[in-house]
């Protein structure tokens, strides 16, 4: 049986390092996809260069974690908030792989310019930034409302991401030149995409825990 | 799975004290069914009434229905001493007879009018290889009860309920005096009995109930909070004061 006092206080810390692996995901994607619209490299870079800060984020996490099963024994919800805290912690670790590669790809177009201003990727990042504050903010407040939204947006993130690959497409076939550059800008809308059913399954993890069911959430 | 107990509408009152409140219960066939809460709950007393403990606490009063195979055992022609051996009981501090080994086991037998000696024998040994002691004690079964382990003499008690041969066996906080290994042991006891006797315990601590119970009951101030599947307890329990109590917000 946990000694409570011990233990909600190392649950409140699990909850302030996926706050902040959270607050850093958003940021993360924010910048990589501000790099791609200006093509500024020192920006790209420095976000590839931040990434090892969710990995060690992540560690802790797993170390608190795994102190907590084996020294208190947590049963029914307790369990489950250290089990989601692992799970919760390894999307946004992967969240951040997702848009340091949003990053790289800056990196890749190497000076060239852009084909046009880029106009779905940064909407498509706008709402799975929000889809990520909503998923963190619906694991604070227990709210599975909040989670079962994040569920109802990533269907809106993949809709765009059709319509990308459809207008990509159409450009390529009339422009064969710019074929390099169009793979690359597929790929980074995939990334983004990639993010929102992260985020979507931190949705899940929050109907979990409050319910003991899993829900699907991604279909 | 059956049910061997049912108990219905069950009150029992210590004096004024009540005790137990509308108790409504069913208990698995061939199954650990684990009572857990805290102190003063009334899990022991209920334990206590399946084999009519309680009877000999003046000033004690029972109402309701309990059935055991379906027979009423507070019914008129019930003779508690038959009751007994239909359902054995292992207490918290083991409580070994002060005689042989032998002796401890053949006892039961013996009041049953078991008098031939290879009957008794194998009355015995089989008792002592299901209660996993047989091989610790064979060469010394003449030897005092008194001079075995705690972790032993619980061992012993449990042979020595089973050679009366009962349909269920009650524990009583049965491994809270023992240390570890021998904890250990009468949880992985259990776990063999069961296919033979029904099984229901009293524990303190939850997690030899998470462990080793099929169902277990939450119990809180003489009534049943909650009484299901112990994974499930254990892992999404539907009364919030199921889950204050097993996560140590209260008890």
């Amino acid at each position: 049986m946990p000694n409570r006092k011990g233990f909600d206080e190392s649950l409140g810390e699990l909850r302030q390092l996926l706050t902040a692996m959270g607050d850093h995901v958003i940021e993360a994607l924010e910048d990589a996809v501000k790099s791609l619209q200006t093509l500024d490299t020192a920006k790209a870079k420095a976000v590839v260069d931040n990434d090892y800060r969710l990995n060690e984020m992540e560690e802790k996490i797993m170390d608190i974690g795994s102190r907590l099963i084996v020294t208190q024994q947590p049963v029914a919800k307790d369990l489950r908030r250290i089990i989601v805290a692992f799970k919760i912690s390894s999307d946004l670790e992967r969240m951040g792989d997702l848009a340091r590669d949003v990053a790289k790809v800056t990196l890749r177009m190497q000076g060239s310019n852009l084909i046009k201003p880029l106009v779905d990727i940064p909407r498509m990042s706008d709402i799975v930034m929000q889809m990520t504050r909503d998923s963190i903010q619906s694991y604070l407040d227990e709210n599975t409302d909040l989670a079962h939204k994040v569920g109802n947006d990533d269907d809106q993130v993949d809709h765009m991401y059709s319509g990308m690959i459809r207008e990509l497409h159409q450009h390529m076939m009339e422009n064969a030149a710019d074929g390099p550059q169009v793979m690359l800008l597929n790929l980074t809308g995939r990334y983004i995409e990639r993010i929102a059913d992260h985020a979507t399954n931190i949705g899940e993890s929050v109907v979990y825990l409050v319910t003991g069911r899993r829900p699907d959430l991604n279909n | 799975m059956s049910d061997i107990i049912r108990i219905e509408e069950l009150n029992l009152y210590y004096e004024k004290h009540h005790a137990l409140k509308n108790i409504g219960l069913t208990i698995q066939e061939k199954a650990v069914t684990a009572f857990i809460g805290p102190s003063g709950c009334g899990k022991s007393t209920l334990l206590r009434t399946l084999n009519r403990m309680n009877d000999m606490i003046p000033g004690t009063r029972i109402e309701g229905k309990v059935e055991i195979a379906g027979s009423d055992i507070y019914g008129d022609e019930v003779e508690v001493e038959d009751l007994r051996q239909q359902v054995g009981m292992v207490f918290q501090q083991p409580n070994p007879f002060p005689k042989s080994i032998y002796e401890n086991v053949a006892y039961g037998p013996r009041l049953q009018g078991i008098t031939s000696k290879s009957q008794l024998n194998e009355i015995v040994e089989r008792s002592l290889r299901q209660s996993a002691l047989w091989e610790e004690v064979k060469d010394y079964l003449k030897k005092s009860a008194l001079s075995l382990s705690g972790g032993q003499q619980q061992r012993l008690c449990i042979a020595r309920a089973i050679a009366s041969q009962p349909d269920i066996l009650l524990m009583d906080e049965a491994t809270s005096a023992l240390d570890p290994i021998s904890t250990l042991k009468i949880e992985e006891l259990t776990q063999d009995l069961k296919k033979d006797y029904t099984i229901v315990m009293v524990t303190h601590n939850m997690h030899q109930a998470a462990r080793i119970s099929d169902q277990t009951a939450f119990f809180l101030n003489g009534e049943v909070v909650e009484s299901t599947d112990t994974t499930e307890m254990f892992s999404n329990p539907t009364d919030s004061r199921t889950e204050d109590y097993i996560s140590g917000r209260f008890g």
